[in-house]
């Protein structure tokens, strides 16, 4: 393993790149959205290469781990890694930050301070991924607040004062909560060893009665709730996407929701494993809510970008019942979805935003013919609804089939109930679809509308290409997130008296043939 | 030999991505010919590959491309069988005559070189699906089809009934797919994988792993799947309105090839089904009730493509009957014949649109048989194999499905006897749309000057009525050489077989009566008395079609989207969301009395939590004297 302390270097690129941008000279604007794309595209390499040396064989393992005691009292450090839950994720963050700030070009009001904003966004995002440390989480998980607090009051469109606060305030009393939780589990530590530690390998040891993880699975959990967000604590996420600038619904979407879940999987169901056990049924039970109410109302939205902020929490819902089923087909089929959710519907963010940026308007009743004028932004826009839809052979299947195959032993009923989400995403893309760009043009406005120019093809082909590779050959990801699933899954079953179901009967089969490994 | 299957699949494929990519450029003609050529070389590798079946030499083998999703048994694995080489024969077999046909067809329209692209992707999917070797490649198929059938359904998308009528297609079938997912589950639930031969062999080896409970309700919901692909009661809704596509669309897709894959998965998992006498018989009901219930639609419309619409549901409905006893040969082997003479009916009725510039309304047709001679003589050779006469290729399947449905006994009399009464029906629709389009006088709009079409679509006519004529003698009662061909395909289940030979001609005599009976009748309705189209009255529940679809829009589509907006406007935004701002409300009014500036508030706050943040980073880089 390398000695380079790699990860620091992938978090702190984009803060560095944060103060270069920021003294940059006020009179050369022009220079703001090249420099800090090429600035957003060195934590990318960084990422590709931790991508490149993660070993799949090293199992359960955290690799490029960098330990670092701060402050001996309290335990506190830069503790950092990277599994094979973590390290989608982290490369999925880096792709999608070069894209949107590309997609950023309309930006002209104080271009600078958003583009400080973005970048520091995406340093407490890899922060968050990669901390080891629960106080360190805690401080990236608070610091990705601000800068998104800004690009939405900011650079949002109509209500955007109101959908900032809201999301601020809502977050903010999650975090209130989780820090709480964090201060709670140092302070156990210490009775029990004698000083405090906030790092996670030693929490991990701690022995924590049922009341005690009951108390603390809520407080994390709620947090994680807020953020994911599960039904019913949903309602800022259609204000904050909608009146989002572009780039910031695409990270919203595609990555600062993912905190939630990631969080659930990294800490709830490790250091709370009763806990969770005793949970699963209730926030499968809201999952499953989410799925088919997200849906529902994502149906009847008029405005395309509600729409697709209210499917979010339909496709949320499914990563949350994958995690809850406790089995390793439905946390696989969590993780990997986590990474599908981020890349489809990004893609259609920087999509709506695109056709914003030509009429400014999102409402779906002023589009119509679309095709017509636009038949390459059109094909686009069908092949990530389809992606989003979960079509078999792109990223989106893999992930809920896993989820729902996974979940069905654990949860017969709900799985079913959540197979009844596939039915609802085919209707309100494909209605929506049909009411933006089948028929013939019939409102003037639309008529000379430009199709989609370089630098936003630029910006599509990569995800496109992501969404095939994943559909097509999963292997490499999965093979990378299985081990470090197993090893919560076994965790769990250590600890609590949790018995994960196991698919198949094995006593009465067969050994397994060629194309099966049991 | 396991390359030429590979590129049985890889060369449509190339054909789809070098026309995605470059289709526009290529253009008329050769953006047709390209795609037909790597069809049509796919027909031959499949005929190549198969030899070895037809010598009776080989059973079946698979063939491992790469790892999909291992851990569920799912790799991208393709079985070649003989079940899957004759579906693969048939597919790229019609489909490369109905590529050449579109060269013709499809001459002029603007976006040419996209409808062969979405032709190509079309050919590939469908192979995906038949070739498939487990569960998971057989889905892909399944659902690239889908979106296929999508595309093409609305390729005119200026026209809002045709985009409409894709997006309903997709979405019943994906009500159906509903019902197959959860039987996914159940299957991998209960043997911990999806691959085909791993299932079946375990269940061949102890039938008693599996209960009868078990098997049921994973062969009725694998059933949902099916009826809502191969348009079978109560999800067929959406194959009439998919006549909106072009016609060589509806021939290839929504006759041939893609309707018929639910009938194809039955026969593939006729392990299962054979494990679940209920689900034979629910799956048999479905089928000769849809075959009845689409047929008297079909006496009711006018227009030409809908009757061989509602004709097609109707003989699904008998493929459905026929596999659902168990007689799996002769469910496919209807399969093979109908893919014939449906495609031929509808190519013809194509090259009868185009002679009447784009007409289809029966009413403004009469007397074309003269104007269109090369089109008129092949579909007559159709209307008479449908029409369940000797020697043509639809009476050998149709007899062979109602002798084995027969042979069950006990309540399946009462399905064969909805067989032959169909099968009388049938022979009178198919006449009354002839007689109404090629006899009797002209009823032509003025200035249309009906013309025969070029070659590239005649000659598809001619050859696909070779094959509806003598097709039908791939399987006879003294010659069953499909059967012997599909053997290894359905070794490990037991099928119904045919009645003994007396019982067989008595029957055979019983359906070929009542077939001239049904052509009897409509020629003195239609030619001798020259009765024209019938309105008013029971003819307009007809044509509506029972009025299914305004029963369905009432009792589902509209009160779901009452549903919707309620969950939207009024539960989230009040109820939901109103609890949120209830508690924000009363926070702001207890924060109003520290400050005024309720934003500035936040503001400060946020600032203050970022400062915050850096100061504790800051201060812990100090603490411990930094990373590096």
């Amino acid at each position: 393993m390398v000695d380079f302390p790699v990860i620091a270097l992938l978090v702190l690129l984009p803060a560095i790149g944060a103060v270069v941008v920021g003294l940059l000279p006020k009179s050369r604007n022009e220079l703001v959205l090249p420099i800090t794309t090429a600035i957003s595209m060195l934590p990318l390499a960084v990422a590709l290469y931790i991508l490149w040396e993660f070993s799949a064989a090293d199992g359960a393992a955290f690799q490029f781990s960098e330990s670092v005691v701060w402050y001996e009292p309290w335990g506190i450090g830069w503790n950092v890694g990277i599994d094979g839950i973590s390290l989608l994720l982290i490369v999925l963050t880096a792709v999608l930050f070069p894209l949107s700030i590309l997609a950023s070009a309309s930006v002209t009001k104080d271009v600078k301070l958003y583009m400080v904003s973005m970048l520091l966004l995406e340093t407490g995002l890899l922060g968050v991924f990669v901390a080891l440390d629960l106080l360190l989480f805690f401080v990236f998980f608070e610091m990705t607040l601000v800068p998104m607090y800004l690009l939405i009051g900011i650079w949002g469109s109509g209500n955007r004062v109101y959908a900032a606060v809201k999301f601020f305030l809502y977050t903010a009393f999650g975090s209130a909560l989780l820090l709480t939780g964090i201060v709670a589990l140092a302070v156990m530590y210490g009775n029990d060893h004698g000083s405090l530690s906030f790092a996670f390998q030693d929490l991990l040891t701690l022995q924590i009665s049922s009341t005690a993880q009951t108390w603390l699975f809520l407080g994390f959990g709620i947090a994680f709730a807020i953020k994911v967000p599960l039904f019913p604590f949903h309602t800022w996420l259609p204000d904050a996407h909608t009146e989002a600038p572009t780039a910031g619904s695409v990270i919203l979407a595609g990555v600062l929701l993912k905190l939630g879940t990631y969080g659930f999987v990294r800490f709830n169901l490790t250091l709370f494993p009763e806990a969770t056990v005793d949970f699963a049924p209730w926030l499968a039970g809201l999952a499953v809510v989410g799925i088919i109410y997200g849906a529902a109302v994502a149906i009847v939205q008029p405005d395309v970008k509600r729409l697709v902020a209210y499917s979010s929490v339909s496709h949320l819902g499914f990563i949350v019942l994958g995690t809850f089923a406790l089995t390793s087909q439905g946390l696989q089929g969590g993780v990997i979805q986590m990474v599908n959710h981020g890349l489809t519907t990004g893609a259609l963010f920087l999509l709506i935003g695109m056709i914003y940026e030509r009429r400014h308007t999102r409402q779906i009743a002023d589009y119509g013919g679309l095709a017509n004028v636009m038949p390459l932004y059109a094909g686009v826009f069908l092949f990530m609804a389809f992606a989003s839809i979960g079509l078999p052979g792109l990223n989106g299947f893999i992930g809920e089939f896993k989820i729902l195959l996974g979940s069905y032993l654990a949860f017969p009923v709900m799985a079913i109930l959540a197979a009844s989400g596939v039915v609802l995403a085919a209707i309100y893309l494909l209605w929506a679809y049909e009411r933006m760009f089948t028929g013939p043009v019939t409102n003037d406005a639309n008529m000379g509308l430009k199709d989609l120019n370089a630098r936003e093809i630029t910006i599509l082909v990569p995800i496109a290409l992501l969404i095939v590779l994943l559909g097509i050959y999963p292997k490499p990801a999965l093979e990378r997130i299985e081990p470090a699933v197993e090893n919560i899954i076994e965790r769990i079953e250590d600890a609590t008296g949790h018995e994960t179901p196991e698919f198949g009967d094995m006593d009465d089969l067969p050994a397994a043939t060629g194309g099966h490994s049991p | 030999m396991d390359t030429l299957i590979f590129l049985i699949v890889a060369l449509p494929l190339a054909g789809f991505l070098a026309l995605l990519a470059f289709g526009k450029r290529i253009g008329e003609p050769f953006a047709g010919y390209i795609a037909s050529a790597t069809v049509g070389g796919s027909f031959v590798l499949a005929a190549i590959s198969a030899v070895d079946f037809f010598r009776g030499i080989e059973h079946g083998r698979t063939v491992e491309l790469f790892e999909w999703i291992s851990s569920l048994g799912l790799n991208a694995t393709f079985l070649w069988d003989p079940l899957s080489a004759m579906m693969t024969l048939v597919v790229t077999g019609v489909g490369a005559l109905i590529h050449i046909y579109s060269i013709g067809y499809m001459h002029g329209d603007p976006r040419y070189g996209r409808f062969f692209t979405y032709l190509n992707l079309f050919i590939t999917s469908m192979l995906l699906l038949v070739l498939g070797a487990n569960f998971g490649v057989l889905f892909i198929g399944w659902e690239l089809v889908g979106l296929s059938s999508y595309l093409l359904i609305s390729f005119w998308f200026e026209k809002p009934s045709a985009a409409a009528a894709g997006k309903k297609a997709f979405v019943v079938n994906r009500i159906g797919d509903f019902g197959f997912l959860i039987a996914l589950m159940l299957i991998f639930a209960k043997f911990g994988s999806l691959d085909f031969g791993y299932v079946f062999e375990a269940i061949h080896e102890n039938a008693a792993i599996i209960s009868v409970g078990t098997a049921t309700a994973i062969t009725l919901l694998l059933l949902v799947g099916a009826a809502g692909k191969s348009a079978q009661l109560p999800l067929y809704v959406w194959l009439p309105d998919a006549m909106e596509g072009p016609t060589p669309v509806s021939a290839l897709i929504h006759a041939a090839t893609m309707v018929t894959a639910g009938v194809y998965m039955v026969a593939r998992t006729g392990v299962l089904f054979e494990l679940a006498p209920v689900s034979q018989g629910v799956v048999a009901t479905v089928g000769a009730l849809t075959a009845l219930f689409a047929a008297t639609i079909a006496i009711g419309q006018r227009d030409i493509k809908r009757v061989l619409a509602y004709s097609t549901i109707s003989q699904l409905g008998y493929m459905f009957m026929g596999v659902g006893v168990l007689g799996l040969v002769g469910g496919v082997f209807h399969l093979v014949t109908h893919a014939f003479f449906k495609a031929l009916l509808f190519l013809g009725a194509g090259s009868v649109i185009h002679a009447m510039a784009g007409e289809q309304d029966m009413a403004k047709m009469g007397g074309l048989r003269k104007k269109v001679p090369v089109t008129f003589w092949t579909m007559l050779i159709a209307w008479i194999a449908i029409s369940g006469i000797p020697p043509f290729s639809g009476f050998w399947s149709k007899d062979e499905i109602l002798a084995i449905v027969f042979n069950r006994g006990g309540g399946y009399y009462v399905l064969w006897a909805v067989g032959i009464l169909t099968a009388g029906l049938t022979a009178f629709y198919m006449s009354r749309m002839m007689f109404l389009t090629f006899w009797g006088a002209p009823r032509w709009d003025e200035g249309v000057t009906p013309h025969e079409s070029p070659p590239s679509m005649t000659l598809p006519l001619v050859a696909l009525a070779g094959l509806s004529a003598v097709g039908g003698f791939i399987n006879t009662p003294w010659r069953p050489a499909l059967e012997h061909f599909l053997e290894p395909a359905f070794e490990l289940v037991h099928q119904t077989h045919l009645p003994a030979p007396g019982t067989q001609w008595v029957l055979a005599i019983v359906s070929v009566g009542v077939g001239i009976a049904g052509i009897l009748v409509a020629y003195r309705r239609y030619v001798a008395r020259d009765t024209q189209l019938e309105t008013g009255g029971v003819w307009d529940t007809l044509l509506a079609g029972y009025h299914v679809d305004d029963l369905y829009g009432r009792t589902i589509v509209a009160p779901g989207k009452t549903a919707s907006e309620v969950l939207a406007f009024t539960a989230d935004a009040k109820v939901v969301d109103g609890a949120v701002n209830g508690v924000g409300g009363l926070v702001k009014a207890v924060g109003d009395q520290f400050s005024k500036l309720q934003t500035g508030l936040v503001r400060s706050y946020g600032v203050g939590i970022l400062v915050g943040a850096v100061a504790v980073l800051v201060w812990l880089l100090a603490a411990g004297g930094g990373v590096f």
